[in-house]
């Protein structure tokens, strides 16, 4: 009997999204950035944001771990709201220190890496589990090595960021990311700051990660990369959403007239 | 054109050049000049009786001074370190989101900025007058202000908590010099704002903080000159109390002046090699040490390669 509730459950909680943004609102000021974002994204699922430089895409990720609070709007991650405990019908602030647990759930790729120039990377990688996960040392130590295999970085271990390649610090960024073990990882333009020719090395790992299951938000510019190994395309303007859809589709047969024009304009 | 191309063929041909070195009449002048001052200086130094070397020399090792240095050092030492702990404290305050905390801070480095280092050591000297016993608020707790507050107390605290006030300043600055994005970085991987400063921001703030605190350092170090009004006895007030003596004024304060430049140097020494030490990871090349700077000058003046060399 209770093994059914259980699964029942399990089942439930499979089906509801892994995110799920309900009008979300956030301003600068006077400016309003997002003007009450509707966003799904589904267990296990890839979703491509695009759209205009200064749209809103960087600040809606960043409302997904609450690096910005919101202005308006409920934003639920894993089941849960975002910087809020439910209790009742009352939603209570979360202190510094519940956000930071709720923040290891979900991993965070910079366009300028944002890696730690004074650790060299397997201290960059260990950094966090030790000290938020109060891992020990050897195995932190043994994952962040495998997790750096997994990237082809295996030999780069005891290098400072500074001398690696900008695809190689991105790469390390993102096994930084995974060593906490997250169930969403955002990225947020991971291969704009790089060379043409060292973008495919970090568009390869992600799509490797993609293909493990991984839940995925990613801001790009890259359409080949879209349209590839997104499940979805999410186009937003103005900070609204303004089309949506299978990627061949919105990339494919756009049917507003902005993503007509702004897939025009990135071609 | 054909008539430079002729002549740079010319030039090629004959390779035996020699050089005639550029003359610099006006630097041969200058230095004339700075040599015969410096020499006016020198004999006037060394042949006016009233120096008393004679006297210098008897004193510069003489044990009461070799204590004041001791004292001089160690008040340096321990005022810089409650200024660099304290300073860290009111720098990490003056960034808080808290806004009285915030104010605090600032309140705190404007009174002690504010306020001449030689009036706040008076106060602490006096405290016993404005709080005869302390009680910290604490029942059963009460101190007798005259025991607690010696000399050398109240020259720590005046010296330390005002130091604290400038460190404040400096590791502001080496806070504010790293980029954002570190600290969102450590924030996304849920490290919490408190780790997020002693593991990632403050360790890079070190290359902007080293330099400055080099010279407060040699700063401190002239400065507990001060606390001589307030009877400790460091470097300078051994000085004053031996002169009090013999009267041989000038020939103690040279003492004193030695000694402060001995170990001002010392410590000048120390600082370009640890700014040298935390440039390491800059994009620049480093500074040459005195010692590549000797090499340096003994290769372009060595006689033997000038002759060799067929430019
Ligand atoms: N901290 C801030 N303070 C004030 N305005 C901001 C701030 N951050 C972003 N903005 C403004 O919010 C708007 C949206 O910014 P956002 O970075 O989300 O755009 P974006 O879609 O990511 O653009 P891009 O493609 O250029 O990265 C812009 O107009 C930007 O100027
Ligand atoms: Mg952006």
């Amino acid at each position: 009997m209770s093994a059914t509730i259980m699964e029942a459950t399990t089942t439930a909680k499979a089906l509801e999204p892994m995110i799920m943004a309900n009008a979300i609102r956030k301003n600068y000021g006077r400016l309003e950035v997002l003007k009450g974002i509707d966003l799904q994204v589904g267990r296990g699922e890839v979703v491509c944001l695009i759209g205009p430089s200064g749209s809103g895409k960087s600040t809606l990720l960043r409302c997904i771990n609450h690096l910005e609070t919101i202005d308006g709007g409920r934003m639920w991650v894993d089941g849960s709201v975002m910087g809020y405990d439910l209790k009742g019908t009352k939603l209570h602030e979360q202190s510094h220190a519940r956000i930071c647990r709720s923040r290891v759930e979900i991993g965070m790729v910079f366009q300028h890496f944002n890696l730690f120039p004074h650790m060299n990377v397997l201290e960059n990688l260990i950094e966090a589990p030790r000290l938020v996960l109060k891992e020990k040392r050897s195995t932190a130590t043994a994952r962040a090595l495998q997790l750096l295999d997994s990237v082809g970085l295996a030999d780069k271990a005891k290098s400072f960021p500074r001398q690696l390649s900008g695809g190689q610090q991105q790469r390390v960024a993102i096994a930084r990311a995974l060593c906490m073990r997250p169930k969403v990882m955002l990225f947020d333009e991971p291969t704009s700051a790089l060379d043409p020719e060292l973008v495919g090395e970090v568009l390869k790992v992600m799509k490797d990660l993609a293909a493990t299951g991984m839940t995925m938000v990613v801001v790009t510019h890259e359409m080949n990369f879209a349209r590839d190994v997104a499940d979805r395309v999410v186009f937003m303007a103005d900070g609204h959403v303004v089309e949506q859809g299978p990627a061949k589709e919105v990339i494919g047969n756009p049917q507003h007239e902005r993503t007509r024009a702004f897939l025009a304009s990135v071609r | 054109m054909s008539i430079a191309t002729e002549r740079y063929k010319t030039a090629a041909a004959a390779d035996d050049f020699s050089i005639v070195k550029a003359r610099h009449p006006g630097r041969w002048i200058s230095a004339a000049v700075i040599v015969f001052i410096g020499l006016l200086l020198l004999r006037s130094v060394v042949s006016n009786p009233n120096f008393g070397w004679a006297t210098v020399g008897m004193y510069i090792r003489d044990v009461s001074i070799v204590r004041g240095i001791a004292i001089t050092l160690e008040l340096t030492a321990i005022c810089m370190v409650i200024g660099i702990v304290l300073g860290v404290v009111l720098a990490v305050m003056r960034i808080s989101a808290n806004p009285v905390v915030r104010t605090a801070s600032f309140a705190y480095i404007s009174f002690f900025r504010g306020t001449p280092v030689l009036v706040q050591l008076l106060f602490w000297y006096n405290l016993a007058a404005l709080y005869p016993s302390i009680t910290l608020g604490i029942p059963g707790v009460d101190l007798d202000a005259n025991a607690i507050i010696t000399p050398l107390t109240a020259a720590i605290l005046g010296l330390g908590l005002n130091q604290a006030a400038y460190m404040s300043e400096i590791v502001r600055a080496g806070i504010l010099s790293v980029e954002h994005g570190q600290s969102e970085a450590a924030g996304a991987l849920g490290i919490n704002r408190l780790q997020t400063m002693r593991r990632v921001i403050l360790p890079q703030a070190m290359r902007v903080i080293i330099p400055p605190t080099g010279n407060e350092t040699i700063g401190m170090l002239k400065t507990t000159a001060l606390v001589s009004v307030i009877s400790v006895p460091e470097l300078l007030y051994s000085a004053q109390i031996i002169y009090a003596r013999n009267f041989e004024t000038i020939p103690l304060l040279m003492v004193a002046s030695i000694w402060y430049i001995v170990v001002t140097s010392i410590l000048g020494v120390g600082q370009f090699y640890l700014e040298r030490h935390y440039a390491k990871g800059g994009q620049r090349s480093l500074p040459p040490t005195p010692w590549q700077q000797l090499k340096r000058f003994v290769r372009v003046h060595d006689p033997l390669s000038a002759k060799g060399a067929k430019k």
